[in-house]
């Protein structure tokens, strides 16, 4: 089995923001069944662009429910433009590190993100935000 | 925290029996078996007192077990060693979708190395058909390998009928009886096959040892070229203590296979009926009937395998699963996909195996904490009954 810091089991063992938004302002959705990955973020923000909360659900290893959830966590009370800056690097190094197979996990929750975002700006008809 | 270990298809722990034989042999009685003093001698009898012991718990005769490094060795030397023996013959070898990567990846060798590979479907339980096999067999087919017993989903091929249909035409037949030694009954006689390959750390042996049974008169290269041990047809000083280990679990295993047999099989089922009973959503891999009497491999709807292990690793359980996160490649297990299962529903599999040492207690535990587990990572998973989403690739 694969050797995970403390800081990813921790976090496999706690996951914070697991569940939906039911009003939620964006959704994204990134993975497949196929791959063994599937990650869904629903993000809740406010009228001046904050990210309220962050909510996710995830099919996957240990590494993918880790990171989904320290993602989530990481861009809550971010604006949509600092959230959407995070990268899977920054994921990374806040849970100590994961192994090499599982870094595929981190970019996969930073994607999540990144099509939720694109979501909220759609949704606001803001085309010149889409990513 | 106590310790539950159902990983006993991976490996199991040295019978205290077997290391008691064993420790003689690394201080006191450490002569090279070649030579010719006493201390040689004493290496040289405990060398074929255990060879007496593994053919007496395969009914073979003693000077057709040779001794190797272990099943992927003894593997490695059937199919390499017949493929290039009898390459004038013929270069086409016939083998199973299910095989362990010991054969399956030799196989990969040898098609670069110009010979021509038929892997035999499986059924969606995990057996291959006759038919299929009738129809596969060529002209120029030299060798046909079908293991005995699965180490994923347990499913138990039906050897002696299929070594009938290969000796009838005259081909070789190998069959990888890893995961059926000490677990059901083992006659080559009866069985009619050339080869067959065993590994000792899988019936409470040392690890690093294992042994091929070449019935009398198989044509064979050596696949390690070097001294005249083995009666000359596998060099390399003779691993003694654990060659003495070895033969001292064979006997343990063959003496205690109708007791280790239902033991096992008690608590399968117990398991099995349990997980079923208490688990929606969930369905077993491999044959209800023809499977190994310690193994049960469960796909469960919805979540991903390497999550449960994980899961199950902090209350003290070792399992195993042939999710790709498990196997560090990006597919799940070739076997899930063999018998038809979509790569989704692969990816969220479990297999328990019990041993020796399982208890009913432990089955009880484990059971009770597995409904748990199950239900707290669906509650994580974006896919239900509800949504479910079929294998389509989604922006990746």
């Amino acid at each position: 089995m694969m050797e995970y810091t403390d800081k990813v089991m921790h976090e496999f063992q706690n996951p914070k923001n697991v569940g939906e938004i039911p009003d939620a302002d964006g959704i994204g959705e990134v993975g497949s069944p196929a791959c063994g990955d599937i990650m869904r973020m629903y993000l809740k923000i406010s009228d001046d662009g904050i990210v309220e909360d962050a909510k996710f659900k995830t099919f996957g290893c240990g590494a993918a429910i880790a990171t989904s959830s320290k993602a989530t966590e990481m861009i809550k009370g971010r604006t949509v433009e600092e959230a959407a800056k995070l990268t899977n690097s920054e994921v990374v190094e806040e849970l100590d590190g994961l192994p090499t197979e599982k870094i595929h996990c981190s970019v996969l929750a930073a994607q999540a993100i990144g099509a939720a975002i694109e979501d909220y700006h759609k949704r606001k008809g803001d085309h010149s935000k889409q990513q | 925290m106590k310790r539950i270990y159902l990983d006993n298809a991976a490996t199991t722990p040295v019978d205290e029996r077997v290391l008691k034989e064993m420790l003689p042999y690394f201080c006191e009685k450490f002569g090279n078996p070649s030579a010719v003093y006493t201390e040689a001698h004493e290496a040289k009898f405990a060398i074929e007192a255990a060879r007496l012991q593994v053919a007496k718990a395969i009914n073979a005769d003693p000077k057709d077990v040779y001794f190797t490094s272990g099943g992927s060795e003894s593997d490695n030397w059937a199919l390499k060693g017949v493929a290039f023996k009898n390459r004038a013959k013929g270069n086409h070898i016939i083998t199973t979708a299910i095989e362990h990567h010991a054969i399956l990846h030799t196989c990969e060798f040898l098609e670069k190395e110009g010979f021509d590979i038929t892997y035999l479907p499986v059924d969606d339980q995990g057996l291959i058909s006759l038919d299929d096999l009738k129809a596969a067999i060529r002209d120029d087919t030299i060798l046909v390998s079908v293991m005995f017993a699965n180490n994923e989903i347990g499913t138990i091929e039906p050897i002696e009928a299929i070594a009938n249909v290969v000796k009838e035409k005259g081909i070789i037949f190998h069959s990888d009886a890893v995961q059926a030694l000490g677990n059901i009954p083992i006659d080559v006689k009866k069985l009619n096959v050339d080869m067959m390959s065993f590994s000792s750390h899988k019936i409470y042996g040392p690890k690093g040892v294992g042994a091929l049974y070449i019935r009398k008169g198989v044509p064979i290269e050596p696949l390690i070229h070097g001294g005249a041990q083995e009666r000359r047809r596998r060099a390399s000083t003779e691993n003694v203590a654990g060659i003495v280990g070895f033969g001292k679990a064979a006997e343990i295993a063959s003496e205690e296979l109708e007791d280790n047999m239902a033991h096992l099989k008690a608590l399968r089922d117990a398991l099995i009926k349990g997980v079923l009973g208490k688990i929606p959503q969930v369905r077993l891999n491999g044959h209800p009937v023809k499977r190994l009497p310690g193994n049960a491999n469960f796909c469960f709807d919805y979540i991903e395998g390497e999550s449960i292990l994980l899961s199950l690793d902090l209350i003290g359980v070792a399992g195993s699963s042939g999710s790709a996160c498990t196997s560090g490649s990006l597919d799940p297990s070739h076997v899930l996909l063999a018998i038809g299962l979509p790569a989704g529903v692969a990816h969220g599999s479990l297999r328990l195996t019990i041993g020796r040492h399982t208890t009913m207690d432990e089955i009880h535990y484990v059971v009770d904490n597995l409904v748990e587990i199950i239900e707290r990572l669906r509650k994580m998973s974006p896919i239900d009954a509800q949504s479910p989403i079929d294998d389509a690739v989604y922006h990746h």
